[in-house]
């Protein structure tokens, strides 16, 4: 990489530092209730809990936008990831049948346990998750070909199908797990609850540092497996290391905020349009770019429904499931990796 | 022996569909010995038979029947249309886009049974219109098929997400109910609706199965032959989407039927071509036990079928993935 191509990516990188902290700072000001600028800032400088207007800002809205930036950082993370493991540029959590998991997880704790709070079945969610993303990566990397796109594509489907069949038999027969699995399902950021958000942050925080110091290993990776292997890269550990990455970063998002499709997808082909192949770039850049596109659809959906919302999940798949088929559609079929 | 085989294999699948009907008719809160149902089917049952059987078990048993066969035919044709094994109404979302419109119906118009019905079939019509000419570039390749699909079925699944969580929570269960796919009483009303699809329509996919074998070997052969490539394309789509339609309007987006039953048949009856009757016949076999199954797996709770239906159709589908030597599908 030549000098002035790395200054002109830092310079872009510090360009969507700004602009996230602009979309972090909006999502604190920009809610259902109109509240000014001036109340904002003092509820931020000098919080004063007897007023309502303050208590929105401070016990609402700043949680939620904490758990956007950190939700969004995730699945940013955990999409490039996939994408560089699986080689496949369809990977996404919602397609790779991660969020039917953690939702049967969901619903199993609340029909069996009776928890409610999110701090309750957040730990259910979380292992379905990661039960099912090992199920259908084992099942998509059999046979000759290995885990192809279409083949990942196919094993999640499949087990979508008997995760959701499972879900729906418990659901149907349980009326509060029906009440919350369908406020979860839609993927938001309102219920954000401080100790659920400290309860996930140190898996997302060691997924991050994990997905981080993967960087060098999958750029040589991405030269093919043998060029890989005569570079002094350990294949086998890189890909295991960054499976364990990427169950904990997907795991713990769709567990705190419900499932978010397509940033895991929008994000890496976005940051790749810029950055190139170099994953000592493109992570870094799927790590800001993703909370900004999550803060973004979050607001969207605050100010679309005033006075009520739309879930940010059905914002991201409103955007992003045309984003995938003009992808598709544009180049005849996936883009290469 | 090419031409015995199917007959053989269809004749058997009726003999079990009838055999099988007979023990769902019997099945249930006030059981009925297989003989006793045979004697109220002929009429000489007691007036509490007769208003068991007849009223109440028949009309389940036979919107499961026309719904399997409806799945089971379009199914084939969607196969044979897509040169695809995974070429199903789930897979081009129509499923999804009837569920879609029977849900606009059911918590924003507040719908009944009709209009449930109509729903579902101009929202999946739509859907896989939407799918196929999105994928439409000369040819519906395979691969780009099954992914703008999905990119549609997550559009559309957003949707349904939100108005799930809109709607009153009695409203939403309800639409959950139906989302899944369930026989749970049905009446005559829904008999009608997939029993005359599959009369009309079943003939129709008769008479064009030999030129869905023709356009299986290609346009270009096709047209060589003198066959009209884009018209029978068109009426092909049209029947299967027909059939889909109207077993989806009775009985909700039962998964997996149409994508298993022909691949079912096609094992079983080692014919080429889209085997449409014995699909037919092995998708209401399917749909019948599975309904069996249902009602009586964690009785006296009543499952959906699509419970059902979903949960052996995935389990199918892995093993088709995981398990099988070759899988046809990634190469299609």
């Amino acid at each position: 990489m030549t000098g002035t191509a790395a200054r002109r990516l830092l310079l872009g990188m510090v360009g969507a530092v700004v602009a996230l902290a602009a979309v972090t700072a909006t999502s604190i000001a920009v809610g259902s209730k109109s509240i000014p600028l001036g109340t904002v800032v003092t509820a931020m400088t000098s919080y004063n809990g007897t007023l309502d207007d303050h208590v929105i800002v401070h016990d609402l809205r700043l949680p939620r936008t904490l758990l956007g930036l950190a939700v969004g950082a995730a699945l940013g993370l955990a999409g490039t990831l996939i994408q560089a493991l699986t080689r496949n540029p369809l990977a996404d959590p919602g397609i790779l049948g991660i969020n039917e998991g953690a939702a049967l997880g969901v619903v199993v704790s609340v029909a069996v346990t009776g928890l409610t709070s999110p701090l309750g079945y957040i730990w259910f969610a979380f292992a379905g998750a990661a039960v099912s993303a090992v199920m259908v990566y084992a099942v998509g990397a059999r046979g000759r070909e290995g885990a192809s796109p279409v083949r990942l594509v196919l094993a999640g489907i499949a087990f979508t199908y008997v995760l959701h069949g499972i879900t729906f038999a418990i659901l149907l027969t349980d009326t509060a797990a029906f009440d919350r699995w369908r406020n979860w399902s839609a993927g938001s950021l309102a219920a954000a609850d401080p100790d659920a958000l400290m309860g996930v942050l140190p898996f997302l925080a060691v997924g991050a540092l994990l997905a981080l110091a993967l960087s060098r290993s999958l750029n040589a990776l991405a030269l093919g497996d043998e060029a890989g292997q005569a570079l002094g890269v350990h294949r086998g550990r890189t890909r295991l290391l960054g499976a364990v990455a990427v169950t904990l970063l997907c795991g713990a998002a769709t567990a705190a905020a419900g499932p978010i499709g397509f940033v895991g997808l929008m994000v890496p082909y976005l940051a790749r349009m810029i950055t190139g192949p170099d994953y000592r770039w493109l992570l870094p850049y799927s790590l800001v770019l993703a909370p900004i596109l999550v803060l973004g659809a979050d607001i969207l959906g605050r100010v679309l429904a005033r006075p009520s919302e739309i879930g940010v999940g059905v914002i991201t798949a409103f955007v992003g499931a045309p984003l995938l088929i003009a992808m598709v559609r544009r180049r005849g079929r996936l883009p290469q990796l | 022996m090419r031409t015995v085989r199917p007959a053989v294999v269809g004749g058997i699948l009726l003999a079990l569909c009838a055999a099988v009907a007979v023990v769902a008719l019997g099945t249930g809160d006030y059981p009925i010995s297989p003989g006793g149902v045979l004697r109220t089917l002929v009429g000489a049952g007691t007036p509490a038979t007769d208003y068991i059987v007849l009223d109440l078990r028949l009309p389940r048993v036979l919107t499961a029947l026309a719904v399997g066969a409806a799945l089971g035919a379009s199914g084939a044709l969607f196969q044979s249309l897509t040169r695809n094994p995974l070429g199903s109404p789930d897979v081009v979302g129509f499923t999804t886009g009837a569920s879609t419109g029977a849900l606009v119906m059911i918590i924003l118009v507040g719908g009944g049974l009709a209009q449930v019905a109509l729903g579902a079939i101009v929202g999946g019509t739509l859907a896989a219109a939407a799918v196929y000419v999105l994928a439409y570039r000369g040819e519906a390749h395979g691969d780009r098929l099954v992914i703008i699909g999905v990119g549609v079925q997550a559009l559309l699944s957003a949707a349904i997400t939100y108005l799930l969580v809109r709607a009153d929570i009695v409203d939403a269960q309800r639409a959950a109910l139906w989302l899944m796919g369930s026989l749970n009483a049905r009446s005559w009303g829904h008999v009608v609706i997939a029993g005359s699809a599959v009369v009309v329509l079943l003939p129709v996919a008769l008479l064009l199965a030999q030129r869905a074998l023709i356009l299986e070997m290609g346009d270009e052969t096709a047209r060589a032959l003198g066959v009209p490539v884009e018209r029978a394309r068109l009426a092909l789509i049209a029947t299967a989407v027909g059939l889909a339609a109207a077993g989806t309007a009775a009985a909700g987006p039962v998964a997996f039927v149409a994508l298993a039953a022909p691949q079912l048949a096609r094992r079983l009856t080692r014919a080429s071509g889209p085997n449409t009757v014995p699909s037919a016949v092995t998708g209401a076999a399917l749909l019948l036990v599975s309904d069996l199954v249902a009602q009586r797996a964690l009785a006296p709770t009543q499952l959906p079928v699509g419970v059902v239906t979903a949960c052996l159709g995935g389990a199918y589908l892995i093993w088709l993935l995981g398990w099988r030597r070759r899988v046809r599908a990634t190469t299609a």
